[in-house]
């Protein structure tokens, strides 16, 4: 009751803030003494959760509820005899058994497809991270141009890029002629709708993601640091390998997670650049049920499979990996 | 395990006792310059192995880039480094037998403090490095700590970790940043003794770099102080105090009172010494003691090289200061302000002529001097010095 009002009362301060004239300074600060001045001490947690719930209930509204939701949707059943997409509320655990004997290689296959894009995009994000980040410190204005042109990328459509991806693997791009010539690729072989071209797309669309965590942690690399390696021995290399890189760890965890996990449930690479055969990934499988077979339990069950085994498996990596140690 | 490491202690314990004594290091014309900026101007210097060596200067006096030169961190412009008469100007850090403390410490935060101190030992491939890491460990009393992050040491214990991860490696040179600036006055003179202790004991050479100069006379067999990319003075902390060579040093180092004169003859009555006439005043100086014996000088005296006392005191009192020629300095002057610091108490005296003069007395009778009193004041031509009177009298004053 007191925490409702209390929202609503901060609700009002901050639309008055807001309202009040850009120019004005003055009127915000004066608002603040205000606040010091009659707000007793005690209160200031209370602020502190009013200011955390408006956050709390839009998780709860739309992420606790759905979750529950798809629990119990993965446990439905189809009654005899009913339509299309029609269920019954029951307690069918066997679904889950029924659809990880039918997708587990696409299961498997995600995370595959997944690992690969992630180490891809370490290799090729990392030296990029260390050139913006630490290369070209000083260099403000390339260090930005550097940025904007990682980041232009996301001012088109996901859709569109990847689709233009089915453009550089096709048979005539330039990409397949060059390996053609070099006589790296067989004659009659293609790019397109092959496993490669799915990860090539799956690494091109998340290799931001990699990037911009370790840039972030390597900027505030010191350089100090890497004198003093040098100082005591150890050459460019080592000190990389003993210095940089150990203590870029933070952010390539946080680049390799948002990399791994939303690549292994993406299903716009595989779907545009793949096959109907050895290329689908579970992403792909949910949506289907989902949007077209109208196999809610089958699709709510393997979105659930899916999210505890990245859970399992992210778990186990940062155990392995955390930054617990890292200052 | 345990039992192991002893073991190793046992056996590495011999290895120091072979004493690795430092190296010579010298510096023949080397100079950096950024652009247009000289931040070091080509220099000569020579430093003795097993010498405890300090570079004294204010900040941007080129001091930090000479040590960073020498640590292979900066490229010199021109000239030549050699360390142990080895030619190391060309080679990378990671390759010159040196080590540095630095500024800010440095320590590897992902790494414990054992781990720090091994870095280097293990770079070497050196084979019994957990038992030579505890060792230093120990010699800095951190033996305890080994586990720790640096994070989780207070900033004297992070220095004696930097001190005992560069030390490790038995350097021919150890390069010390400005190693105690981040510490506070209590900690800092603690650690002056304590690195003094360890200099003496591992007998590396030393290159100190500091702004401070009571620590570099605290600590250092010789001290260079560097003005604006070059070494103004150099030599043993006492003859610098005593015979400053140029305004900066007479004011960098200690405090001096300069007065501008003229030289008019040597001084009646006493051999070896100049007259000095300044506006009002004849003084007498060593002429020994005098950068040049003709023209304008700047005649300089130690403010606890004066002796004061309330004026007309003279006839029933000793002199208070009696030359070692039979002859003393004397003027009159006003108290204009009197600071009490306990052991002894600061006066500043207005002489007509000469300006304000600084007076330290020991406070060793009961006088009591106000702001206001007239006093005279006295000093032995011997104890002052002369300096070219092209100097500007304020150079180096106020600046650390």
């Amino acid at each position: 009751m007191s925490a409702g009002t209390e929202t609503r009362a901060l609700a009002r301060v901050a639309q008055a803030q807001a309202a009040s004239p850009q120019p004005g300074e003055g009127g915000s600060r004066r608002r603040r003494k205000t606040n010091a001045v009659t707000e007793p001490e005690g209160r200031r947690g209370k602020a502190g959760y009013g200011l955390v719930s408006p956050g709390l209930i839009y998780l709860l509204l739309f992420f606790i509820l759905p979750v529950f939701t798809l629990l119990a949707t993965s446990l439905y059943v189809k009654p005899p005899g009913a339509d299309v997409g029609q269920f019954a509320p029951a307690l069918e655990f066997g679904n889950y058994a029924v659809v990880l004997g039918g997708y587990w290689t696409e299961l498997l296959r995600s995370f595959w497809f997944a690992l690969l894009a992630t180490v891809l995009c370490l290799v090729i994000g990392y030296p990029m991270a260390y050139l913006i980040a630490v290369r070209l410190r000083g260099h403000a204005f390339l260090q930005g141009l550097l940025l904007v042109l990682l980041i232009a990328p996301f001012f088109t459509s996901f859709v569109l890029r990847t689709q233009a991806w089915k453009q550089i693997l096709a048979d005539q791009g330039f990409v397949v002629q060059t390996l053609k010539t070099l006589n790296l690729m067989p004659d009659g072989a293609s790019l397109t709708t092959t496993s490669v071209a799915v990860v090539a797309g799956l690494t091109y669309n998340f290799l931001p993601f990699m990037v911009l965590p370790i840039y972030a942690n390597l900027q505030g690399l010191d350089s100090r640091l890497l004198e003093a390696g040098q100082d005591l021995y150890a050459n460019g290399v080592t000190t990389f390998r003993t210095v940089t890189f150990p203590m870029s760890m933070p952010g390539v965890l946080a680049g390799t997670l948002l990399t791994f996990i939303p690549a292994s449930g993406d299903f716009v690479n595989a779907a545009i650049l793949g096959n109907n055969r050895n290329t689908t990934m579970i992403g792909q499988v949910i949506e289907s049920k989902f949007m077209r077979v109208l196999d809610y339990p089958g699709a709510a069950a393997l979105s659930f499979i899916l999210m505890v085994a990245i859970l399992i498996l992210v778990t186990l990596y940062v155990r392995r990996f955390g930054t617990r140690d890292l200052v | 395990m345990s039992t192991d490491t002893a073991q190793d202690t046992l056996d590495s314990t011999p290895a120091r006792e072979e004493e690795s004594r430092g190296s010579e290091l010298t510096l023949d014309q080397v100079s950096k310059s950024f652009g247009d900026f000289h931040a070091v101007k080509p220099l000569d210097l020579t430093v003795p192995a097993g010498e405890f060596f300090a570079l004294l200067g204010p900040s941007g006096c080129g001091k930090t880039t000479t040590l960073r030169m020498v640590a292979g961190l900066e490229k010199p412009t021109g000239g030549h480094i050699r360390i142990g008469g080895t030619e190391v100007t060309a080679l990378p850090p990671f390759k010159r037998p040196v080590n540095t403390v630095f500024q800010s410490y440095a320590l590897f935060p992902h790494m414990s403090v054992k781990e720090n101190v091994a870095f280097g030992l293990r770079r070497r491939k050196v084979r019994n490095w957990k038992a030579q890491a505890d060792e230093f460990l120990d010699l800095v009393e951190l033996g305890h700590l080994a586990d720790r992050k640096p994070a989780q040491l207070s900033g004297g214990q992070q220095q004696r970790v930097a001190l005992a991860r560069a030390l490790v490696n038995q350097p021919e040179i150890l390069l010390l940043d400005e190693p105690l600036g981040a510490l506070d006055m209590k900690l800092r003179r603690q650690m002056q003794s304590e690195l003094k202790r360890i200099q003496t004991e591992v007998g590396l050479t030393f290159i100190h770099v500091t702004h401070d100069q009571e620590e570099a006379m605290t600590m250092a067999d010789t001290v260079a102080v560097m003005n604006a990319g070059r070494i103004e003075q150099m030599g043993a902390p006492e003859d610098l105090y005593d015979l400053p060579r140029t305004a900066f040093v007479a004011n960098f180092l200690g405090r001096s009172n300069l007065m501008s004169g003229t030289v008019t003859g040597t001084g009646s009555g006493a051999d070896g010494l100049l007259e000095v006439e300044t506006s009002g005043h004849r003084l007498l100086l060593d002429a020994s003691r005098a950068v040049s014996t003709t023209g304008d000088v700047l005649l300089g005296v130690r403010p606890e090289k004066i002796a004061l006392r309330p004026a007309g005191t003279r006839a029933g009192g000793q002199p208070v200061v009696v030359g070692t020629s039979g002859v003393v300095n004397e003027v009159d002057g006003t108290v204009t302000d009197v600071s009490f610091t306990g052991v002894s108490t600061e006066y500043r005296v207005d002489v007509p002529g000469l300006g304000e003069l600084g007076v330290f007395a020991q406070n060793r009778d009961g006088t009591r001097i106000r702001p206001g009193d007239p006093v005279e004041l006295t000093w032995d031509p011997a104890r002052a010095f002369g300096l070219d009177g092209a100097e500007d009298a304020a150079a180096g004053e106020g600046a650390a």
